[in-house]
């Protein structure tokens, strides 16, 4: 895994100046375009074989989170246990893909999940708001690290970003990428709701890329607008373009609001329709959702049984 | 298309609509045979079943409808505007009731993909007749002077390619202004009007109001002709709109023609790449290509020529073409077997002039009529792709380096009804717009109708306007 902007790129982080040149020279984003793109893929009848199929890829993606102030080992624990077994009375539900938790919560976490291929992540770097010092961030990312964390889910510094410090934002998120070592691949999370344009979001995107970034993220689903469908077409449009400039494949997580089974079907449509099988997997697209898992289970037990049994029929958590 | 995420094959069920094994002419407010006696079937072209039989009329049932519109033109023009407004609103209330079996019906005798009928031309069609029964209280109001008066029978000629959509663009602003109708279907198409007649008696529609008349285009001819019919409305292509003008020169008749087009789809290179990739699919791919006003001339600067034809090979790799009545389908069938060997023709003239033939492995079924989808590049001026209207999914690619330029290209054409601008740039899009000669430009986005906008074309696209408030003039005495 590369630290520093691929080869192909290198000289777009030379200096401020060249990093705003390369970032708003990117194509723009018609958001009547976008969104009617993202609204018809969403239209795609997806039943019987391809629903099943869908619905087990869904599960398999699912970072299963808590982030809660009042989080405890407890509640932690029984998470993980969830994730590594989400549907007791039928083992051939999935695993999810990893639990997400607070810095503090790794080795509970860690703990929890042990022996399965269930992996922890956690969201250091002062999340949700990002405001903090670089130094605190990055001891922040250390601790989870060396906690165990094999994913850190970073927050930008979105003052930064609008401002229009881009470097400062790159340097940040390099810095993150160097603390996680090749211990922990580096989500980094944007908030695009904050970002509030299209364009933003997709020189966020590039951003986060040429910084290293493993996996770009939409939000903390701390704040009113996360994911949608059309800021994750984008995000993806973005990852694709960059593997065909550097190579370098980069993953996707919508985070924040996604619920339902219908919804998660409908961000694999876009997965599968804008960048292919290549991403259709854990390691490569991710659902930051905690909900959505149980509808999930509901919606994996009717296709299984012909009856719709109700929530509680699915663990709590 | 990933093989990992195999969409269910999930087809819209036919039972919704009821198709009769024949069908009669709709005269004076009922179905009759054709004096004649003449029948000709009208097929599924993605399966090439016969989905029912049709009476042909001839000259002496033209003259039967032309004289039941005459009756009934006095007092359909007669009554005050609100009371017809009930009616066209009564109309539109019964088409979107019977939105879903029209779409159905509409994509089996069409081919198109059921999305397309279903999210597009229905709502479309509903929406042309809400509209014009809006203004039929208010033509005082419309810019023509005070009462302007209708023109009396309005005889209209419609394609196959959005038979329903065709028929309310006709239909709608010719009841409005207090017209009456006799209108013939396409030969290939005739079902969704016949139901449409089905419509107005639901509708309690006055008789005489409204006549449709299948047949070929010897009908059409005979309608055209007939000196009783005081307005002609033809939509189709510049050969046969080139006859009705002959036709009709020299009478009082008023003519209004929409006919080919060979639109121009320019890409500069500021522009929103991902969504003008989709624009250029929706200009080119829409209804197979079978749009008068398709994009189907690509014009990309070419500073970014790799860059977006990448993208657009990727993108139409992603097509799904197939069964229409599946809601995943993106791309249907050609309408009849005789457009698909004129395409086939014209995309070999292609390659034996030069240019260079792409499509995207794609699988077509072994029954009905299918083309899949096809981009052209090195294309140039003198080709006959670059000229000719193909009215298919073919895509011929050009290039050109500065603003003149494109408007030079998009301009040299016998055509002009629509063209295409993608820029983020909002100043270039005016400057651009105001040197195109095209009906329609549109800017960041391509193929999008409203009633509210009137459309028609310049030069060999024909005269008039349809939609909007322009849409009634065809239609009064002004």
């Amino acid at each position: 895994m590369s630290t520093a902007a691929p080869h192909a790129l290198a000289d777009v982080t030379a200096s401020d100046s060249t990093l705003r040149r390369f970032l708003h020279g990117l194509p723009g984003v018609d958001p009547v375009g976008l969104e009617a793109r993202a609204a018809s893929l969403g239209t795609r009848s997806i039943k019987t074989t391809a629903k099943a199929y869908a619905i087990d890829l869904a599960i398999s993606m699912v970072d299963l989170t808590t982030l809660e102030g009042a989080d405890t080992p407890g509640k932690v624990r029984s998470l993980g246990a969830k994730a590594v077994l989400p549907d007791p009375t039928d083992r051939t539900t999935p695993a999810t893909a990893a639990v997400c938790v607070y810095p503090d919560m790794v080795p509970a976490a860690k703990a929890a999940v042990a022996g399965s291929t269930v992996k922890v992540a956690s969201v250091a770097t002062a999340f949700p708001a990002g405001r903090a010092p670089l130094a605190v961030k990055l001891a922040d990312v250390r601790e989870a690290v060396s906690a165990g964390a094999d994913e850190i889910d970073m927050v930008i510094d979105r003052g930064a970003f609008l401002a229009g410090n881009y470097l400062k934002v790159h340097e940040e998120i390099t810095a993150v990428k160097e603390a996680c070592g090749d211990a922990a691949r580096l989500k980094v999370i944007f908030e695009t709701g904050e970002l509030s344009t299209y364009d933003n979001i997709r020189r966020a995107s590039w951003l986060g890329m040429l910084a290293g970034a493993d996996f770009i993220k939409t939000s903390t689903g701390k704040v009113a607008v996360n994911a949608t469908p059309a800021n994750t077409l984008l995000m993806l449009e973005a990852v694709r373009d960059f593997r065909a400039q550097t190579g370098v494949q980069v993953g996707v997580k919508p985070a924040g609001g996604i619920r339902t089974t219908k919804d998660a079907i409908k961000f694999l449509v876009l997965v599968n329709e804008t960048v292919g099988e290549d991403w259709l997997d854990n390691h490569w697209f991710r659902f930051g959702a905690s909900s959505l898992l149980n509808d999930l289970l509901m919606q994996r037990q009717k296709l299984a049984t012909g009856r719709y049994s109700g929530p509680d029929y699915v663990t709590v958590d | 298309m990933a093989s990992a995420f195999e969409y269910a094959p999930a087809p819209e069920s036919r039972a919704i609509v009821d198709i009769a094994p024949s069908y009669g002419l709709f005269i004076d407010g009922e179905f009759t045979e054709a004096a004649d006696g003449k029948v000709f079937k009208t097929v599924s072209p993605a399966s090439e079943e016969v989905l029912s039989e049709i009476a042909q009329a001839g000259e002496a049932d033209v003259d039967r409808a032309v004289q039941a519109a005459r009756r009934a033109f006095e007092k359909w023009s007669a009554l005050p505007g609100a009371e017809r407004a009930k009616y066209l609103f009564r109309i539109a209330r019964i088409i979107q009731e019977r939105s879903r079996e029209l779409a159905v019906l509409e994509t089996l005798d069409n081919g198109k993909p059921i999305k397309e009928t279903r999210d597009a031309d229905l709502p479309l069609v509903a929406a042309h007749f809400f509209y014009y029964a809006g203004w039929a209280d208010k033509l005082d109001h419309a810019g023509f002077g005070a009462n302007p008066r209708p023109l009396g029978v309005a005889g209209q000629v419609i394609p196959w390619n959005f038979p329903l959509l065709m028929l309310a663009w006709k239909i709608a602003p010719a009841l409005a202004t207090g017209n009456t109708v006799v209108l013939k279907p396409a030969e290939t198409t005739p079902l969704s009007a016949l139901f449409f007649a089905d419509v107005c008696r639901q509708a309690g529609l006055p008789k005489g109001v409204v006549n449709i008349l299948p047949g070929y285009g010897d009908t059409g001819a005979a309608l055209v002709a007939h000196p009783d019919v005081n307005k002609v409305a033809f939509t189709g292509s510049t050969a046969v709109g080139k006859q009705i003008a002959k036709t009709v020169a020299g009478t009082r008749k008023k003519l209004t023609l929409e006919l080919g087009g060979k639109g121009a789809n320019i890409v500069f290179d500021d522009a929103p790449i991902d969504q003008a990739v989709e624009g250029i699919v929706n200009g080119i791919f829409f209804n197979q290509g079978q749009v008068c006003c398709a994009g189907s001339r690509l014009l990309v600067q070419e500073s970014i020529q790799d860059e977006l034809l990448d993208s657009l090979k990727r993108r139409l790799s992603t097509l799904r073409l197939g069964d229409p009545l599946d809601k995943n389908t993106d791309i249907g069938a050609i309408n009849s077997e005789e457009q698909l060997t004129r395409i086939t023709s014209l995309v070999e003239r292609g390659e034996s002039e030069g240019a260079e033939r792409w499509s995207p492995a794609c699988e077509l079924p072994t029954s009905g009529y299918w083309f899949a989808p096809t981009l052209f590049t090195n294309v140039t001026q003198a080709h006959t792709i670059a000229r000719d209207e193909i009215f298919g999914p073919v895509l011929s690619v050009l290039t050109f380096r500065t603003p003149d330029e494109a408007v030079a290209k998009a301009n040299n054409t016998q055509y002009g009804l629509s063209a295409g601008i993608w820029t983020e740039k909002g100043s270039r899009i005016l400057a651009v717009a105001n040197k195109l000669r095209a009906g329609v430009v549109w800017s960041n986005t391509f193929n999008k109708f409203d009633p509210t906008s009137p459309f028609g074309g310049y030069k060999e696209s024909g005269f008039g306007r349809e939609g909007g408030r322009h849409g009634l003039e065809a239609y009064l005495d002004v």
